[in-house]
Order: C-alpha cells, then structure tokens, then sequence
C-alpha cells in the first residue's frame, strides 16, 4: 500500500507541476494576478506531495520492504538501520526521486520567500521551474520508477554495494544536489529575465543568496565526497580527475564565476547578459553532470544501449533545456540594456579576469571529460584522459587567478589605482617570500613547490590584508579598528574568509602531493616498518563480526622517535550477501598531517599486504574547502542579501563603511 | 577609451586566455591521452614496446602467480588472444581471476606487459565497459557476465587505481 501512495503522490506533484508550468506563465503575460498567484499555491503543494512520495520510499528502505525492486536491490534487512535510510539515495531511482524532492522544495520556498520581486517575474520563474520538475517527474514516473514491485517477493535484499555503506557517502549525494538543484533558481530568473526582456539589479540580489547557498552546498559536498574517497578506497588518493568527480567540479567552478559576476550585477548593474549566461551555463553543466553520473554514459557512451528508453529520455531533457535556453538567450540577450561603464583596471575588470580564467579552465575539465565520449561514438576509439591532462591545462589556468585574487577585492569600482594596490599588498609579497624561503631552506629543491607554498601564502595573506584595510587596523586607533571591524558587512568577511580558505586548500595540495611518504611492503607478526620518524609494528590479526559483514582487523603499535603514540587497526570487511569485501584504512591525525594504514591481501603464509603513508597537511585541503563554504555562510547571512529582510534602517546604513 | 575599444580590448585579452588554453589542451591531448587495446588489438596492431596503453580484458583462470615483494604476474584474455602480465604492488580489492580487469603501462622488447597501475571497478558485478566491448567483438561475450553496476552521484572513481609501484 505504501509503495503505491508513494507513486500516486508523485503522479499528484506531475499534474501540479503541469499546472504551474502553464497558468502562471498565462497569468505574467496578461497580467492577471489571481493566474500568477497560482504558482504560490501549486509550488508548496508540489513540494509536500514530493515529500510525501519520498517519505513512502523511505518507509519502504526502513521496514525492508523487499516487495519494491529497488529497496531489494539496494538493501538488506541486517543492514544497520542509518544505511538502510541512506540506501534511498544509493541508486539511480532513489536519487532521482531526492533530485525532484529538492527541487520542488526550493520552488515552494521561492514561492514563499521572494516577496520583493516584481510579480510577473516570479511568477515565471516559477513556471520555468516547473518545467524542470515536470520533465524530471516524467522521466522518473515513465523509465525509472522507483515504487515498481516485484511477485512474489523476495525475502531477503541484495544489501547495499559495500563501499556505499559510509555516513560521508551518506551526506555526500545530498549535499551535492542541493548544489545542483540550487542553480536552478538562478536558471529560472535568468530564463525569465530573457522572456520579460528586462533585468536590473534587483535580479541579482535576488539570486545571489541562492547561487551562494547552492555553492556552499557544492563545494561541501565534493570536499566530503574527496574525503570519502581517501579514506574508503584505501590508497590515499583524495582526487581522481575521474569524469565523475569532474561533473560535479564544472558547475563549482561555472558557479564560482556566476557568484563573483553576480556581484557586479548587483552593484554596478554591469555584466547582465553575461551573468544570465553563467546562470544558465552553471546548471546545464549541473545538469550534464547528474546525467553523466547517473545514466552510466561515463562508463561507455554504449551504456545508452542497455536501456534506450532512458538514454533517450535524458538527452531529450539536456537538449530541450540547454538547447533551449541557450537558443532563447541568443533571441532575447540583445534586448537587455547596457550597463555601467568601467575602466579595465577596476573591481569589475577583475571579476571579469577571475571569470575568464575559471571559465577558460572550466572549458579544459569539460573538454578532457567529454572528449573520450566523443571519440568512442564518432571513431570507435577507446581513450582515456587521466590526471596528466588536467594537471598540465588545468594548472597553469588557475595559477594566474590565484595570483590575481589578492588583488581583486582591494581595486575599487568602476577605476582603480593598480599601482596602489599593488603597494598596498607589500606585506603578502613579504609573507610569499618568506614562505618560499622557508620551504626552499627546509626541503630544498625542486624549487616549484616552494613557489606554490610562496603562492599560497600570498593569496592568506592578501585575504588578511583586505581586511586589515577595511578596518584600518594599522591606520587609525584600535577602537576604530574595532567599530569599523563590527560595522563590516559580513560579505566582506566571507570574501576574505574564502580566499583565504583558497590559500589553505592550496597548501594542503602541495604539502601532500610534493611532501607525502608512502611505503608498500609484506609484514608478518611482529615485522617492524620505518616511514620518515614513524615506526608501525605489526602485532597480529584478529577476526570480528558486524551487523551484515565480517573483518579482519590487524593491530599496528605506531611509534615515533620511539614512543609510543597509538595503535591503528585498518580492516577488511568482507560481504557476504554481495560476496564483495572492502578495505577500512585506519588514519591516524597528527596535527594537520595524517599517518594512513590500509591492508592489501593476506598470503598463504600468514604474511600481510600493507600500505602505509605519511600525508603531511593533508587535512588543510579539506579544510580550506570548510573555510570557503564558511565564507560562502558569511555571505549570505549578511543583511542585504537575506531573502525578505527588512530594508536596514537609515541611520545603521550611514555606519558602513564606504567600499 | 570609448564603449568599443574596452570591448575590443576585452575581447583580445580573453583571444589570448583562450588561445593559451586551445594550446595547451592540443598539447595535452597529443601527450598523455591512453588509448585502450585489448589483447586481439595489441597482436593485430602491432603497438611497439615503450608506449603507454591501457590493456583490458579477463583475468585468466588460474594464471595469477604471487612472488615475493609484492610481485604478481597474470595473463589477461580476450578469448582469442592472450597477453602476460607483470605487476608489482598491492591489487585492488575487486582483482579476481577471471573478472574484468584494465592494467595501464607498456610492452616490454619480449612481448609481455609491465603494468604499472591496475583497475578493478568498484561493483564486482561490473564488467569494465571497454572489456565487454572487446569481449563481444571477439565473441565470447556472455550476457550474465557484465552487469553495470550502478554508482552513486559523485563517486569519484568509476575505477581505482592501485598506486604506482
């Protein structure tokens, strides 16, 4: 019965959003208001009847129902009950249903939430958004089903694909369609922005704290899914360049770019046609990037073979809604006034540096990712392109931006004084200097990581000086530091905070990639191995029971310089409803750096396959990414860009500081 | 300077930025794309020693043989033709003998192959797509032997890779 409540309510939520896709549109050109206030009721009910489906599939995982196909392919009723729920999304069916659960719940809340938007506007919008939730409920509803039954039913699942049973695999799919499905905001305003053929900056405030609740989300969820990776997979590699993880890294950066032009927008009213661009490029590639992942296309372009129906029904969807927005963007841009003017070297001349760049190396990422397909359907030819590609374009790309970003938020608008910004940086080039001088003197040559330490420590330190200037801290008394610090707006220190986390990712980057030790040997009980000042002794193997799997732990004594300073236990597991086994690295943290244990195979003779590394400052590249997703947080907790936030009054705005 | 030169001017310094970036993707492009062979391929090919490729098919029944120092050698077929194997590092996880399998490296002057990375995928239903392919030009294709596996949203790889030795 369930099951089929779970499907009828999605049904429901299809008819709701061909409503919405229609009337309001009606209603915006005629302008009749009761018409474009059927949005405002159709866009929640969606969104609860969405719930309601999905909260049917989830009882479905919960109480094992193994009578729907999906819940017996994907699940087992000795599962732990958190993996049971979190199976939901571990399949194509599931996370599609999550995708559209998502998606409508961001429509409700721009249903209720954007008050200060001209009426037709949104009520476009929101038609434009049930476009999008229409074709994603037909495509579920008609090839991926996932409330389809099976007679007689089974009585035991075919439990979740081992390496998926993880909390950080958990959160991770999650995170990242909230990042997808969030640049659908932005899509909708920009496509109805092109249909009424005006926009201004109110658009912009508009969409800002979208686009940025959307990147925070993205960014947190590809440094969780980079995390998982290291730990799970078992050989320390935090960053493939694998055609998955680079779908999800294109609309980051498209979104980054849309974020930093979006600011301009809003300030200068300059940029407009290019950040509708971004807007729509941000979630086509968001789009392509859900697709690619989820209907195997990355596997081999044949994989549309193996089930038509939904091939067919997916490049329908990318066509008809890139294709489509980007053919009404070619029609309807050249309506959208001009805006302001600006001098090359100014704010905005920067942000259109900083978008060129991340546009340019975004295209490299999409070009090594797509270019295989590409060949394979045109030739035949089966190629891969590995990290060695995007080290070698992706790199020198985003060099240049890195070293530009200190300068960016210290130009001022419309004309800027380079010569004195540039002065003004003097510390960060000090900080840089030291940097490398201190990396060269400890580690010596090749002298190129210790200019990525100097870059990195450039891009902090400029990150403090904007703020340093902001308040003049060194300028004018402390007081006045201090009330000029609190009168800030917090955008400029979530603008600080995350290029400074940009810094802190880089060094991460570099210390693990240039400074990592690794050693692969056989142990028997008792074998001691030397990595650096780290000693591991092999103590044995012991043999435990969990929930649906059974390991094998070895015990390792770590010492350093001698002491003992722990004991790390990494694992197989292996599992048998799946007759698959999966390797639990033990990690052991030092400070920022790691120490990292994962096991190999056991001989006939008792002797141990073992990797163990030695991952210095590794925790920074995560850690950076927190720092930008914290500064994305700043952002938009900052009182001009809350959604329906009263205007500050005139006397508190007199306070802020002039920028 | 008017609307138009600061439109040209913009124009030419993006030209440059995506001048540098069609230079350096052709660069790549020509040096560090692998292509992907099966053992019929390499035989009928003739692909001369030293130049990376990725070699895929099924791991031969019975072939694996474990030495000392981590050192592994196996012979991966395609049904028609057969290619040894040599290898020295930790397999992954899902290494079985007669499963699908990509080892990446280069023939060596006697005609057997020293991998120095070697891909399983994560599904151990999974058949790499590649093998399935090469598997069914040659006509040993079984359709119960590849069933793709689904991964999650953000995986990130389809394969991993065991790190160089």
């Amino acid at each position: 019965m369930i099951p089929e409540i779970g499907h009828f309510a999605l049904i429901l939520a299809l008819a709701l959003a061909l409503v919405q896709s229609l009337v309001p549109l009606i209603g915006a050109r005629r302008g009749d208001a009761s018409l474009m206030a059927v949005a405002d009721v159709t866009a929640p009910a969606q969104a609860g009847f969405t719930a309601l489906s999905f909260a049917c599939l989830v009882t479905c995982y919960v109480v094992s129902d193994f009578s729907v196909a999906v819940v017996f392919e994907n699940s087992h009723s000795a599962m732990p009950a958190i993996y049971r729920f979190t199976s939901v999304w571990g399949n194509h069916e599931g996370s599609m249903l999550l995708w559209v659960l998502i998606l409508s719940v961001f429509g409700a809340l721009v249903a209720l939430a954007a008050r200060n938007v001209p009426a037709s506007f949104k009520a476009t919008a929101l038609a434009v958004q049930a476009w999008i939730a229409a074709a994603f409920y037909l495509f579920i509803l008609t090839t991926s089903n996932p409330f389809a039954r099976l007679s007689p039913a089974p009585f035991e699942g075919r439990d979740l694909n081992p390496i998926l049973q993880d909390l950080g695999l958990a959160v991770h799919p999650p995170l990242l369609y909230l990042g997808y499905v969030g640049f659908s905001i932005a899509f909708s305003f920009a496509v109805a922005a092109l249909i009424e053929g005006r926009i201004n900056a109110a658009w912009a405030r508009f969409v800002r704290p979208w686009v940025l609740l959307a990147w925070m989300c993205l960014t947190l969820g590809i440094a969780m899914g980079s995390y998982w990776a290291y730990y799970e997979l078992g050989w320390g590699g935090w960053w493939f360049w694998d055609p998955v993880e680079n779908a999800s890294l294109m609309p980051w950066l498209v979104g980054t770019a849309l974020l930093h032009s979006a600011v301009v927008m809003e300030k200068r009213e300059a940029l407009k046609v290019w950040t509708i661009l971004l807007a729509i490029l941000a979630f086509s590639l968001s789009l392509i990037g859900t697709f690619l992942v989820r209907s195997g296309v990355l596997t081999s372009v044949h994989a549309f073979a193996t089930d038509p129906a939904r091939g067919v029904f997916i490049l329908a969807i990318l066509i008809l809604f890139i294709g489509g927005a980007l053919a009404l963007f070619a029609w309807r841009a050249p309506l959208l006034r001009q805006g302001g003017l600006f001098a090359p070297v100014s704010r905005e001349g920067a942000l259109v540096l900083n978008n060129l760049f991340i546009i340019t190396a975004c295209a490299t990422v999409f070009v090594g990712t797509l270019y295989p397909l590409a060949l394979e359907a045109f030739t035949g030819e089966k190629i891969s392109v590995g990290a060695p590609f995007f080290n070698i374009t992706f790199g020198p790309l985003f060099i240049p931006l890195l070293v530009a970003v200190p300068f960016g938020p210290l130009l001022a608008w419309k004309r800027a004084d380079l010569a004195g910004v540039a002065q003004r940086l003097s510390a960060a080039y000090v900080v840089a200097l030291l940097g490398i001088g201190a990396t060269f003197a400890l580690q010596g040559y090749p002298v190129l990581p210790a200019l990525g330490v100097g870059l990195a420590m450039f891009v902090m330190a400029g990150s403090v000086i904007d703020l340093v200037e902001r308040t003049s801290l060194l300028r004018a008394p402390l007081a006045t530091a201090w009330r000029r610090a609190r009168g800030l707006p917090r955008s400029n220190w979530g603008t600080a905070l995350a290029h400074f986390g940009l810094g802190v990712c880089l060094l991460g980057i570099i210390g693990e990639t240039q400074w990592g030790a690794e050693k692969i040997v056989t142990m028997k009980p008792h074998d001691k191995v030397a990595l650096r000042t780290y000693e591991f002794q092999y103590e044995g193997s012991t043999s435990r029971t969990g929930p649906n799997y059974r390991e094998t732990v070895a015990k390792f004594t770590v010492r350093h310089n001698r002491e003992v300073i722990g004991l790390m236990e990494p694992s197989r597991r292996a599992f048998p409803s799946r007759g698959s086994s999966t390797t639990e690295a033990a990690l052991m943290t030092r400070g920022l750096s790691q120490l990292y244990v994962s096991l190999g195979e056991q001989a006939d003779d008792g002797s141990l396959a073992v990797r163990i590394y030695h991952k210095p400052m590794v925790l920074l590249i995560w850690l950076g990414a927190v720092l930008m997703a914290m500064g994305g947080g700043l952002s938009l907790s900052d009182r001009r860009l809350r959604v329906g936030a009263p205007r500050p009054a005139k006397a508190r705005g007199a306070l802020q500081p002039a920028e | 300077m008017t609307r138009r030169q600061r439109r040209l001017a913009l124009i030419g310094v993006a030209g440059v930025v995506l001048a540098v970036a069609v230079a350096l993707v052709l660069n790549a492009l020509r040096d560090t794309i692998v292509f992907f062979n099966s053992p019929t391929d390499i035989v009928e090919k003739h692909v001369g020693p030293g130049t990376r490729i990725r070699l895929g098919g099924v791991v031969a029944a019975g072939s694996v043989v474990r030495s000392d120092n981590l050192n592994v050698t196996f012979q991966v077929t395609d049904g028609s033709n057969t290619i040894a194997v040599a290898y020295q590092g930790i397999l992954p996880d899902l290494f079985r003998e007669g499963q699908g399998v990509i080892a990446e490296g280069a023939l060596d002057a006697a005609g057997g192959f020293k991998a120095d990375t070697v891909l399983a995928k994560h599904d151990e239903k999974y058949m790499p797509k590649e093998v399935a392919d090469a598997l069914k030009k040659q006509g040993h294709w079984k359709e119960e032997s590849g069933r793709n596996g689904l991964v999650p949203a953000g995986t990130p790889p389809a394969a991993a890779p065991a790190p160089k030795s």
